[in-house]
């Protein structure tokens, strides 16, 4: 994208009583991107968000926002805004009351409009007179965005958004909020364990584990040139053949023995996805892979089937 | 369920019952009788107590109760709020913070209402120290007054009023703080907007158990008040001891619930309205 950077982490940690939550922490993220931090529980992906927002001081490192280092400022000093996991919202204001929360601390000429059209872009407008306790977990989501966006921060910071919501709104509420990103042009960085909503949403994105980044790039580089195990793992399927990393959609079956050095296995069983099937194939040797395959495939369970890939589709890792 | 639930709840029940409603329809049913000439009641019925109770000198005894009541409740919660905000934060300290504000309920109320008296006195401890550094000649009029009343009012129910402020601010999920900070909010601005409005309740709780048995008091009047300050309490008290006017004293106690019941259901809605 080659645009300008506006968040700038350089060498964060941060060292609690007795474990060492992040460290060493860098990352930069350009104007107008969505950028997720991804990682599993306790990875340190919520710490380095809170770190950014002021609520913990850095043990080391340094932070800078849109040109200015921010790491030593308090909360309110920073032109950030938070969506928070449980969303946060005040329970003795209204929606509008809420959205105009912030207002009150930065003044502007233009604040009744702004309240306006950001209730407009979330659909919340007929709800305004309403009590968070009066709305539906969907509904207090994107009060909690409209609260943040109207600030209009340099960035803006959602700590697992989505994980309130049960898994049937979660798809939709994901293309909403791609589209409010978009539809604003407000800088997002997002932390999620979900390694399927990060490769759906990310323009960018950075995996992490025990504190530390273990790669950053794009969504597509990360998933097809990961730079180790963890990360080859995390992020979607991945079998593992003599040492070597193989994608379930680079593995192909044939009942065909053929002559090109297949391996011979047996189906233990499969799984029907939808648009395809998941066959998971014990091969002589006794190394498990899973395969994927169209949905009307024709393999059962039990079945003897041969299976090959091409050698430039696997993934390599110093051990 | 039902069953289990009702054998929980019945002694609670019958406790209640007799030891708060029997005594109040006692009470209630020796406003409207006579007075008896040694004491105790007798017929005929009548409505003479209350409208004796019209008379100004009453008049001027309830409104100085309910302003000294009024007084403590605010000074109590005045005092109480950064106290119990200031426990509320501090983590592993809070217990041993919380044990310190009980610890005086360990000593007679009536007791530490003698020490103070041997505080403020003429002859006792202040005086004699400031007398005795040269800062003062003549001891300065510390005790019966209605200011050492107040004193002693603050000092004896500002535990009521820490402890309800105490759990709210327990129970307030710091994200909000966070929220607030985040949306711009100075550490003033996240009190005001956010911190005291969500204690409206334990604030309101706290006011009723400081004004309540405020209002009602007659030891601490009695004791640090001298015999300057007349408060319901000490009129209730001499109706059934000196001057033997049980029904008129019953009549000043139905009175005085009243006044209670209806200044804390004002409270109340007042507290739903914020919330």
């Amino acid at each position: 994208m080659g645009r300008e950077v506006i968040l700038e982490v350089r060498g964060l940690s941060k060292q609690f009583a007795t474990h060492r939550a992040v460290h060493d922490v860098s990352l930069s993220v350009e104007r107008g991107a969505f950028f997720s931090l991804l990682g599993p529980s306790g990875c340190g992906k919520t710490t380095t968000l809170r770190l950014i927002a002021g609520f913990e001081t850095p043990s080391a490192g340094e932070i800078w926002l849109n040109g200015s280092r921010i790491d030593a400022l308090p909360p309110f000093r920073r032109n950030v805004n938070t969506v928070f996991q449980s969303y946060a919202l005040f329970p003795h204001l209204t929606v509008l009351g809420n959205v105009e929360f912030g207002l009150r601390h930065a003044p502007a000429a233009d604040a009744v409009q702004r309240v306006h059209h950001v209730l407009e872009q979330v659909q919340m407008s007929d709800k305004r007179s309403r009590k968070p306790s009066e709305l539906s977990g969907g509904e207090r989501q994107r009060v909690a965005l409209a609260r943040a966006l109207v600030l209009a921060p340099d960035v803006l910071l959602l700590d697992e958004p989505l994980s309130a919501l049960d898994p049937q709104l979660r798809k939709q509420v994901r293309a909403e909020l791609k589209a409010l990103q978009r539809q604003t042009g407000v800088t997002f960085l997002f932390v999620t364990h979900d390694q399927e909503e990060a490769l759906a949403l990310s323009d960018r994105m950075a995996v992490m584990r025990g504190g530390e980044i273990e790669q950053a790039g794009t969504p597509e580089e990360l998933y097809r040139n990961p730079e180790t195990r963890f990360v080859a793992s995390f992020l979607g399927e991945m079998n593992w053949v003599d040492g070597v990393g193989i994608r379930p959609e680079c593995v192909c079956v044939a009942r065909d023995p053929g002559s090109d050095g297949r391996r011979r296995g047996r189906i233990s069983h499969t799984t029907f996805l939808g648009p395809h099937r998941h066959l998971t194939i014990q091969l002589e040797g006794g190394e498990v892979v899973t395969a994927q395959t169209a949905a009307a495939a024709p393999y059962q369970g039990g079945e003897i089937v041969h299976v090959y890939w091409d050698s430039a589709d696997e993934l390599r890792f110093p051990s | 369920m039902t069953r289990l639930r009702s054998i929980f709840v019945t002694p609670a029940a019958v406790l209640m019952l007799v030891t708060i409603a029997v005594p109040a329809a006692i009470v209630g049913v020796y406003s409207v009788l006579s007075r008896g000439a040694y004491g105790g009641v007798e017929l005929p019925w009548t409505l003479e107590n209350y409208t004796r109770l019209i008379d100004p000198l009453y008049g001027g005894i309830f409104v100085r109760s309910v302003a000294l009541a009024a007084a403590a409740t605010a000074l109590c919660i005045l005092l109480g709020f950064p106290l119990a905000l200031f426990i509320a934060r501090s983590g592993t300290r809070k217990n041993l913070y919380l044990s310190l504000v009980i610890l005086p309920f360990w000593t007679s109320f009536l007791i530490r209402l003698y020490a103070w008296m041997f505080l403020l006195r003429d002859t006792g401890l202040i005086n004699t120290v400031l007398q005795s550094a040269g800062v003062i000649h003549q001891p300065l009029p510390l005790l019966y007054n209605t200011g050492a009343v107040l004193l002693g009012l603050v000092y004896g129910f500002l535990p009521f009023a820490v402890l309800p402020i105490y759990a709210t601010l327990e129970r307030l999920d710091k994200n909000l703080l966070e929220a607030a900070a985040d949306l711009g909010a100075r550490p003033i601005a996240v009190l005001t907007r956010v911190t005291l409005p969500l204690c409206a309740p334990g604030i309101a709780a706290g006011a009723i158990l400081v004004f309540v048995p405020s209002l009602g008091t007659y030891i601490t009047s009695d004791l640090l008040g001298g015999s300057k300050t007349i408060l319901i309490g000490n009129l209730v008290q001499n109706q059934f001891t000196t001057a033997r006017d049980w029904p008129f004293g019953a009549a000043v106690s139905i009175v005085l619930m009243i006044v209670a019941v209806l200044l804390m259901f004002t409270v109340r809605r007042r507290g739903e309205e914020l919330l």
